[in-house]
């Protein structure tokens, strides 16, 4: 078990709130030191980042499916909210992509700090995101959940709306609109859940508990109900079809670190939310909601991808391959099985690696040609070769090819729709399975062409003398880690399924049993 | 050796990194690392090779016990006994079948006596708690790919130190070479169909690299994306076919269990059935059958070396590989023992004929010969579909070695003339490039299958196998397409050849003959052209003593997980009057074309004069309008008016209700504000400016007067919401 008593107590805390501290320190230095602001974010989120590792190397990962580096203490007692933190099987992989995007992100912001500038309040603001969602990763108790939750939605708010292009005030007003409305559905559940079941916990596993007791008489209709207001709250944020038209908005505007972080981490808390809470919590409306969840998954893969052909911007196109990929991870936590359970953390993960990346590039084309415009680029093999195979190794990535980390989000959760979950209906999920797969096709066209476009051939006559950079010593430094853990995954698919898998199983072998009812 | 035969991939891969890494440096450019590599590897594979030989002729001694050789884990093939065993029962059945299945022996036949072939596993990752492993699977077919994949790679390289010398990314092409022969030597001895899966998209992706070598030309990138494209329609099929089949046999990726089950009825037919089906389309994709061959004449835009090896001699037989190597499973999926048609042999039996009529219309010398490995492609999978495994993969053994040959003259031919354009570059070449147009001639002919040719041999066992196999009335239909087929072969390789080296030269300038490093892989492949169907002597010839049939010996599997142990398993039998009728067929084809080309003979201009005959030109010339349908049909209609659809529901229909929904909100929010206190709000939005005061003066502009509505809909949303819960509830 974990052997450091002090990592124990304060590891977690630690690791979630010295972001926040970084963020206060910096209000105290004037405006005008950027390079101190700099280095103030970095090591602040470099030394989370420290209590991370030195957690996952204390973490025993032989029983990772029990809560680990649990503290619990009061909170708030009146309505018996606790402060509950701790990690899992699930949690880890999530923490891990968390603690090593957001401090690549701030040595990529080094050169490339969008305008208005303002490197305080931007790396603030970066900071205070960064404590958000890694207390959303290690929050169980509901309230605290939600906290953090909605911690995450104000910084971004203002990164789109601030720092973002043209359309900034419509985009970031659409995503913190939407945002908030799936949160206060989510709000709503979380009360009544507290309220069906006495009123005596909001710790999740509490209410997984009493709910699975069959104490409390809960009509499933009460369940499918509560299970819906969590679904609005998650699917909103994942996106699933059709709320997911906040996204395209919200990335193209976004400065390219809001775009990579809100792609890499923010989207994984409306699919962490339903594998952490809502699944554990009500197996057997899952169950019921289910087929709903896969249907929409599978629209939103085929539509996203179909979206994609029809785009003429480099940054919006990646966003809204977004909506097809979620679609995978949510297909794959509908099978609710063992194999797709795991199969969505790793989606997450790799997607939050592969997008992230994608949207860092993308983000460096723009810097360099100052557009998107598909149809003006072209030729950036020629221009910054290095630049370009980054790019086509990020994009063969992206469309799922085995070897890299986007296959192990996308194969296991075609493979597990063949064979859903108990109460599942099999012939309606390998009619999602096929489709699914159709969508692998798709997301080959749309990427080939956007690489075909952008990287082949030669430079339109517009940027034929433009002088291009190739990649340079913040972005190697941001993007190298990313590089390399995308081949890695990609070969080592145990790393993340070897730590999800233990939680994962138990997952679903309780949804099975409730299902059995 | 045998045993750590999985290092042999591994070589290449190391120096795919090498290359990538520090190519640029050498003095050569890496391809220095990529020659020794390969050559490293096919050192090893032939010695791999000869203790595959000595395992094989000592299986007797250990007389396919596997119980006894279990004992030193390599050398046998025990079935997987800690298969996890559930409380349905259906796992306990599955493993007693394992086990009994594999102590079936048919001993009183001596040629069936089951070798265990080499594997090794290693646990690749955990899921629902089981290991799903990775894993090393050396039998017949694994080692005589390992042999040809080596050997062609291996020439395949030497020849591009000289054809792409120059290149601006030499060191590119060098390393994705390497890559490539990594990825293919995985495939052939992946042990799970999971890998299988990892290293067939792996060679997809080389092939795609490596056809958009030039790529700052659009039709290049536009052939190397199509070639990707319509090899993921077809992995469609891969990804259900496997899918299928792990669930079918009680969650296993391992191809020997698979194999085991499905041969042994441990397997549904209904599934057996399904997944075959599901299997051949990704084998039409990466082995270009009809309909999904179209990518692969294409694919022709990439440099010439990697036609030969990608595109002729190896990516391209993997759909072949992959049938043979899950057998069992299209064996019994389409009864191919039992049935007088399925849909692998038609599959097999229209490319055949397809591919050929496609190649008569031809200008581009790499064209012809594309069409003609679709062709030949067909034949493999024709065999396999009727039953002759021996036939389908000595005829892949051959023909890599005789196309092979083909592809790399033809560019020796165009690094001379520098065009592939037969009818406007080239003709009377016999005279500047001796070499190469005797190899071209021994190549063409073993591919037209003249005795004593390897395409011969190759060829007559596909044909032998059709006329022979399967159920009540043969698949006698077969062996007519095979025989129209080779007449067809035999004319427009004639064809192809009297456009290029005979006749008057019509290109520009003197033509000179390649140097040596060209010239030397074709000698060896035009060697191998004309002697490699000595693997495999039929016993009907008297006086080759123990040659006879040494490539089936050796090569075809044979045990449990091989559906040679059953009833309707049989070998065809060398048959003269086939041979006969074949070698008739093939020399008067020539004869005909002969006097068409030379004597300007016969129906000259009959496509000017007949309509019917002009109307077939169309249609060969415009490739039976595949292309259109899928280019201008299905994939502009995908990426133009539907695709267009969607974005445009998204923006006027789903954002629609959203704005929508946000007016309404606003609107809502401002008369829901009236009778809200005012200081509740006005402490929210104090609240979120105070917190982002770093933010400056801007943020707060812009939010004031916005998150009012926020606080109104979240409100709203909440009230009414509590209001469903409260009443419904």
């Amino acid at each position: 078990m974990n052997n450091n008593q002090f990592l124990t107590d304060w590891g977690l805390t630690l690791m979630v709130f010295l972001p926040l501290a970084g963020a206060l320190v910096m209000l105290l230095v004037p405006k005008e030191e950027e390079a101190a602001h700099k280095w103030i974010a970095l090591l602040a989120s470099l030394a989370s980042a420290a209590f991370g590792i030195a957690i996952f190397a204390d973490f025993d990962y032989d029983n990772s499916k029990s809560l680990q580096f649990v503290v619990d203490k009061r909170w708030i007692d009146v309505i018996h909210s606790r402060y509950l933190i701790g990690v899992d099987g699930l949690s880890l992989p999530l923490l891990a992509l968390t603690l090593l995007v957001v401090p690549l992100c701030i040595i990529y912001s080094w050169n490339h700090l969008p305008e208005p500038r303002n490197a305080k309040a931007f790396l603030m603001l970066i900071l205070v995101l960064h404590t958000g969602m890694l207390g959303t990763f290690v929050a169980q108790d509901l309230i605290l959940f939600f906290v953090f939750f909605e911690v995450v939605l104000l910084p971004m708010y203002f990164l789109i709306g601030v720092w973002g292009g043209e359309q900034r005030q419509y985009a970031s007003l659409k995503f913190f609109l939407y945002t908030l409305f799936g949160s206060a559905l989510m709000i709503v559940s979380f009360l009544a859940l507290f309220f069906v079941t006495g009123g005596e916990t909001f710790s999740i596993a509490g209410l997984a508990e009493r709910v699975a007791s069959g104490d409390y008489d809960i009509s499933h209709t009460t369940m499918l109900l509560i299970f819906g207001g969590m679904f609005m709250g998650f699917a909103i944020k994942v996106p699933m079809f059709p709320f997911h038209t906040w996204l395209p908005d919200a990335h193209t505007q976004a400065p390219t670190v809001g775009s990579v972080i809100l792609a890499a981490i923010l989207l994984k808390l409306g699919t962490y939310g339903f594998v952490r809470v809502a699944l554990p919590i009500l197996p057997e409306a899952a169950v019921s909601w289910a087929p709903w969840i896969g249907g929409l998954a599978v629209v939103g893969i085929i539509y996203g991808a179909l979206a994609c052909l029809a785009q003429t911007d480099m940054k919006r196109l990646i966003a809204f391959s977004s909506v097809a990929h979620m679609g995978f991870t949510m297909l794959a936590i509908a099978t609710l099985t063992d194999f797709g359970l795991n199969a969505a953390v790793f989606g997450m993960v790799a997607h939050g690696l592969i997008t992230g990346m994608l949207f860092f590039i993308a983000g460096s084309v723009k810097d360099r040609y100052h557009t998107l415009e598909i149809r003006r680029l072209g030729g950036l093999l020629v221009k910054a070769p290095r630049l370009g195979w980054i790019f086509g190794f990020t994009a063969m990535a992206s469309l799922g090819l085995p070897g890299l980390a986007g296959f192990w989000g996308e194969f296991p959760a075609i493979l597990s729709t063949y064979e859903p979950g108990a109460g599942l209906s099999e012939v309606l999920f390998r009619t999602y399975m096929v489709l699914a797969a159709l969508g692998t096709v798709l997301a080959a066209g749309y990427l080939l062409w956007l690489f075909q476009r952008t990287a082949f051939g030669t430079p339109t006559a517009e940027f034929a003398d433009t002088d291009v950079p190739d990649v340079q010593l913040p972005e190697w430094i941001a993007w190298t880690p990313m590089l390399l853990l995308i081949a890695v995954l990609g070969f080592f698919p145990n790393l993340v399924f070897g730590v999800t898998d233990d939680h994962m199983t138990s997952v679903a072998q309780s949804i099975a049993a409730a299902a059995g009812h | 050796m045998l045993e750590n035969a999985w290092i042999i991939p591994l070589i290449p891969a190391a120096s795919f990194l090498l290359i990538l890494f520090f190519g640029k440096r050498l003095p050569r450019k890496g391809s220095e690392i990529g020659v020794a590599a390969v050559g490293l590897a096919f050192v090893l594979a032939l010695v791999v090779n000869v203790q595959w030989f000595h395992h094989v002729d000592n299986a007797g001694e250990r007389s396919g016990h596997s119980e006894e050789a279990t004992d030193d884990g390599w050398f046998a093939y025990a079935p997987n006994t800690n298969v996890a065993v559930t409380s349905d029962g259906h796992e306990l059945t599955r493993a007693e079948l394992l086990e009994l299945t594999n102590k079936v022996e048919p001993a009183s036949e001596g040629e069936h006596e089951s070798v265990a072939p080499v594997t090794k596993d290693w646990t690749w990752f955990e899921n629902g708690d089981k290991d799903i492993n990775i894993g090393m699977l050396i039998d017949g077919p694994a080692v005589m790919m390992l042999f040809v994949v080596t050997l062609v790679s291996l020439l395949v390289h030497v020849y591009s130190t000289d054809y792409v010398a120059g290149d601006p990314r030499y060191t590119h092409f060098f390393a994705f070479l390497s890559l490539f022969t990594a990825s293919m030597l995985g495939l052939i001895m992946a042990k799970s169909t999971l890998q299988l899966i990892v290293m067939w998209e792996l060679v997809g992706v080389c092939s795609f690299v490596l056809i958009g070598h030039w790529w700052e030309e659009k039709p290049n990138s536009d052939a190397a994306v199509k070639a990707f494209i319509t090899n993921r329609v077809g992995d469609i099929g891969l990804l259900c076919g496997v899918t299928i089949l792990y669930w079918s046999a009680g969650q296993t990726f391992d191809i020997l269990e698979i194999n085991t089950l499905a041969v042994n009825g441990g397997i549904s037919s209904t599934a057996l059935t399904v997944a075959a089906f599901a299997l051949l389309a990704a084998v039409m994709s990466k082995s270009g059958q009809f309909i999904l061959h179209t990518w692969l004449p294409d694919a022709m835009a990439g440099p010439t070396p990697v036609s030969a090896l990608i595109h002729a001699a190896t990516m391209v037989v993997a759909g072949i590989f992959m049938v043979g190597r899950l057998y069992g499973v299209f064996f019994q999926g389409f009864d191919i023992g039992i049935s007088t048609v399925n849909a692998l042999a038609i599959v097999g039996g229209i490319t055949v004929l397809g591919g050929a009529g496609l190649a008569f219309v031809q200008n581009d010398i790499k064209k012809v010969l594309a069409y003609s490995t679709v062709s030949q492609l067909g034949y493999m999978v024709m065999a396999l579909g009727v039953g002759a495994w021996t036939a389908a993969f000595f005829h892949l053994f051959t023909h890599a070695f005789f196309k092979a040959c083909l592809f790399l003259g033809s560019g020796s031919v165009s690094h001379a003339v520098h065009s592939f354009d037969m009818k406007k570059d080239m003709g009377g070449l016999k005279k500047w490039m001796p070499q190469t147009f005797w190899t071209f001639m021994i190549a063409t002919a073993a591919l037209i299958g003249i005795i004593p040719l390897a395409g011969f041999w190759s060829k007559d066992e596909i044909l032998a196998g059709a006329s022979q196999l399967g159920g009540d009335g043969n698949y006698t239909i077969f062996m007519v397409v095979g025989l129209i087929g080779a007449f067809m072969t035999a004319a427009y390789m004639t064809r192809c050849v009297y456009l290029t080296f005979f006749g008057e030269y019509r290109g520009h300038g003197h033509p000179h003959e390649s140097g040596p490093r060209i010239t030397v892989p074709l000698w060896i492949l035009a060697g191998l052209a004309l002697i490699a169907g000595a693997a495999n002597i039929p016993a009907w010839f008297p006086g080759q003593g123990s040659w006879e049939l040494r490539f089936e010996h050796f090569y075809e599997p044979k045990g449990a997980y091989f559906p040679s142990a059953l009833a309707s398993f049989e070998v065809p039998e060398f048959d003269p009057k086939i041979a006969i009728i074949s070698t008739i067929i093939g020399l008067s084809s020539i004869g005909l074309a002969y006097l068409y080309y030379w004597k300007d003979r016969g129906p000259h201009g009959a496509t000017e004069r007949y309509r019917i005959a002009n109307a077939g030109y169309t249609v060969l010339a415009n490739k039976y309008y595949f292309d259109r349908l899928y280019t201008d049909g299905i994939v502009a209609g995908v990426k133009g008016p539907v695709a267009r659809a969607a974005y445009w529901i998204n923006q006027n229909v789903l954002d629609g209700v959203v704005n929508g929904a946000a007016t309404v909100a606003a609107a809502t929010g401002r008369f829901v504000y009236n009778r809200i206190d005012q200081g509740v709000v006005d402490t929210i939005v104090d609240g979120s400016g105070s917190a982002a005061e770093g933010g400056g003066q801007v943020l707060r502009q812009l939010t004031s007067g916005k998150v009012q509505q926020y606080g109104a809909l979240l409100f709203g949303a909440t009230a009414i919401f509590a209001g469903v819960l409260i009443f419904v509830v």
